[in-house]
């Protein structure tokens, strides 16, 4: 499904991915963990497409397509989703109307109609059930005011209404109580299928005790250096960076 | 003729067409002269500084309209907010127009001024109110001179107004460019209560302008809510004066929307005339092209323990211009005054501009007062956001912007207004409105 070759990236003349390889298919779950300033975030802002972000060498290929062809907007309408880090504050558009927005950009997108008001509603109800979301949620301001683990509740949310092939989760356990991880996670492993597949970026093992990675990969100043299944996260939860830093020479 | 003098020579006819021995004779005689010696207010005026009349008031203005009552409902029906039964008070050309109006008498008057300045009934208000509240500056004398008609809203005390009022003025300018004056006075008694949405609205490509004086007096604990719509045609401009006098505990607030209009200019005075008293004035302005939005707001707290708010943003695109000059005095007796004032403008445009200026005149050493303005683009993570969800560019900005400026709704108390004024902005924006924001 994805497959990233020899991937350098630059953010503000400063270079920061330098040389990935990644291949994730179908059905899979990787999990991508390193320390800070590794890199993390701005792998899975480059795979979505931000701007700013330049890619120097290397491919992305999505599905056949190489990725960096394509605007953000695009890259979404072809089945690319990243749950945020930090989720932006839209005064004045609830979270209801905010998908039907999404949700008829990416139909037009694909030369459908506006999904019905009726079907719409359905399908908000559905999937909100699904991350534990009250109907007053829905009609808050998007992300306005909201806690922690209700921005990152919304994201995957979000996530759910447009069910995309690759999702990828930035930092998703962030400023998340044990309680609102439970709830993203499940909604997440809910979401799985065997023709989507999901990339966690994540700090900490915790997140991966709910969401179990097929694979897991460490990425430290620009590069995966070492790969291995879930008992890596843990090894890494215990003996901390250090001594792959060691290992590999770095 | 310049147009100053073809104004002074135009009085004497307007005086003989207008009852001379009215009371306030006087008062317009009187302000007359003041407007001769100041003249129109040009760049050289700190608070005009930004803000040029001179191309407005380039243009023959006449002051005498024909009148026009070929206008029926229908053709002007989709500038009321009509989902909603209100008091309208409708002129057209300056004069009123009783075929669109629904006025009142019963436990409060919503009627016209004429009737006010020529009926005894009303002469202890008139006497006590009229031209009080209003300073003397060349605009606002200018419109004394000449003030005849325009609303005039009465609420007694310990009475709640059952329904907004609207005030709209129409303009045809159905010969030439027309110079209207509107004049309102609106009193409003202890524990009383009032809504009011007013409108200026040209209906021809004739150059109008508009030099509007509206006097509030809110007695104490008197809760006023006034809304302006401000989406004129390019023809037309407009320079509104808006006077408020408060009184203790006493809670107004004024919203100016400003979408349309050539030239807009808003000078909107608060005095604070007692201790807890609340001002709230807010404001959204989105233009583009040549337009130009100007507001220039005073607060002036002379009592303690009072609270002003104030928000105003702006969305500038092409070569339009907006001003934002808000002042705020607090007298050396107003001790724990809180005193906010927000301008957060966005930019669209290389050639759009945006002249922001506080002015905080502080002489209490215990008090609260904050000042804020930003000048940006759009934020571009929250557009990375927006689009890495499948949003277009185009609308996403349109989102953005909408959302920027969306917040300053939240305070509009009558629904279907809220409604229609997120319709004005979205429409202005582009952004996809098939269903209520």
């Amino acid at each position: 499904m994805l497959k990233i070759k020899n991937l350098h990236a630059k953010v503000e003349g400063l270079k920061i991915l330098k040389g990935i390889d990644l291949e994730i298919n179908a059905g899979e779950v990787h999990a991508i963990m390193g320390p800070n300033g590794s890199g993390k975030s701005t792998l899975s802002s480059v795979i979505a497409g931000k701007e700013e972000y330049e890619v120097t060498r290397g491919e992305i290929v999505f599905e056949g397509e190489e990725l960096t062809e394509f605007d953000a907007e695009e890259r979404a309408h072809k089945g690319v989703f990243l749950s945020f880090q930090y989720p932006v504050e839209i005064p004045g558009v609830t979270v209801t109307n905010f998908m039907r927005t999404v949700i008829n950009a990416n139909r037009k997108a694909k030369g459908m109609e506006d999904m019905p008001a009726n079907e719409m509603l359905k399908m908000i109800r559905e999937k909100s059930e699904l991350l534990e979301i009250d109907r007053k949620f829905l009609s808050r301001s998007l992300n306005e005011g909201f806690s922690g683990g209700e921005k990152k509740r919304n994201e995957i949310f979000q996530m759910a209404m447009l069910e995309p092939k690759l999702a990828i989760l930035d930092e998703t356990d962030s400023g998340l109580d044990i309680d609102a991880l439970r709830i993203v996670a499940n909604g997440v492993n809910k979401l799985k299928k065997p023709d989507n597949a999901t990339l966690v970026i994540t700090h900490y093992q915790r997140l991966l005790d709910y969401i179990i990675p097929d694979f897991v990969h460490v990425m430290l100043d620009g590069k995966i250096v070492k790969s291995g299944g879930k008992e890596l996260a843990y090894e890494l939860e215990e003996k901390g960076y250090d001594w792959i830093k060691e290992e590999v020479g770095a | 003729m310049e147009l100053k003098d073809k104004l002074l020579s135009s009085f004497l006819a307007f005086e003989e067409n207008v009852d001379m021995h009215s009371d306030i004779h006087e008062v317009r005689s009187r302000a007359i002269k003041d407007f001769e010696e100041m003249g129109f207010p040009t760049k050289k005026q700190e608070a005009w500084k930004y803000t040029s009349l001179n191309k407005v008031l380039k243009h023959d203005y006449t002051v005498f309209p024909k009148k026009e009552d070929t206008i029926d409902y229908r053709d002007v029906e989709k500038y009321f907010i009509d989902d909603i039964d209100t008091y309208k008070i409708v002129f057209i050309d300056g004069i009123y127009a009783s075929h669109l109006s629904a006025t009142t008498h019963e436990k409060i008057d919503a009627c016209l001024m004429s009737s006010a300045l020529n009926n005894s009934k009303y002469k202890p208000i008139i006497d006590n109110y009229f031209n009080t509240v209003a300073p003397k500056e060349s605009l606002t004398s200018l419109n004394t001179a000449f003030s005849r008609e325009g609303a005039f809203i009465h609420i007694p005390k310990n009475t709640m107004a059952d329904k907004p009022i609207q005030v709209i003025n129409f303009s045809t300018g159905n010969e030439s460019a027309l110079l209207v004056q509107p004049r309102n006075l609106i009193v409003v008694g202890e524990n009383s209560h009032v809504q009011i949405i007013e409108r200026h609205q040209s209906l021809t490509d004739h150059p109008v302008l508009t030099n509007s004086v509206t006097e509030i007096y809110a007695d104490k604990r008197a809760i006023v809510d006034y809304y302006k719509i401000q989406n004129d045609n390019h023809q037309a401009s407009l320079i509104d004066n808006t006077f408020i006098e408060q009184h203790r505990e006493s809670n107004c607030s004024v919203h100016t929307f400003s979408f349309g209009g050539n030239l807009t200019r808003n000078n909107l005075n608060f005095y604070q005339k007692g201790e807890r008293i609340d001002s709230t004035l807010k404001g959204i302005t989105v233009i583009g092209g040549k337009q130009h939005v100007d507001h220039n707001t005073l607060v002036h707290h002379t009592e303690p323990n009072c609270e002003s708010h104030q928000d105003y943003k702006g969305v500038f695109a092409e070569s339009s211009t907006g001003v934002f000059n808000g002042k705020i005095i607090v007298n050396k007796e107003a001790q724990k005054t809180n005193a906010f004032q927000a301008n957060n403008n966005i930019l669209l445009d290389d050639k759009a501009t945006i002249n922001s200026k506080p002015q905080l005149e502080i002489f209490a050493d215990d008090v609260k007062c904050s000042h804020g303005c930003t000048i940006g683009q759009l934020d571009d993570d929250a557009l990375f956001y927006l689009r890495s969800r499948g949003i277009p560019l185009k609308e996403a900005r349109a989102l953005l912007m909408y959302a920027f400026a969306n917040n300053v709704l939240e305070s509009v108390k009558i629904p279907e207004l809220k409604a229609r004024i997120t319709k004005i902005i979205a429409l202005k924006l582009g952004v996809n409105v098939g269903y209520s924001l």
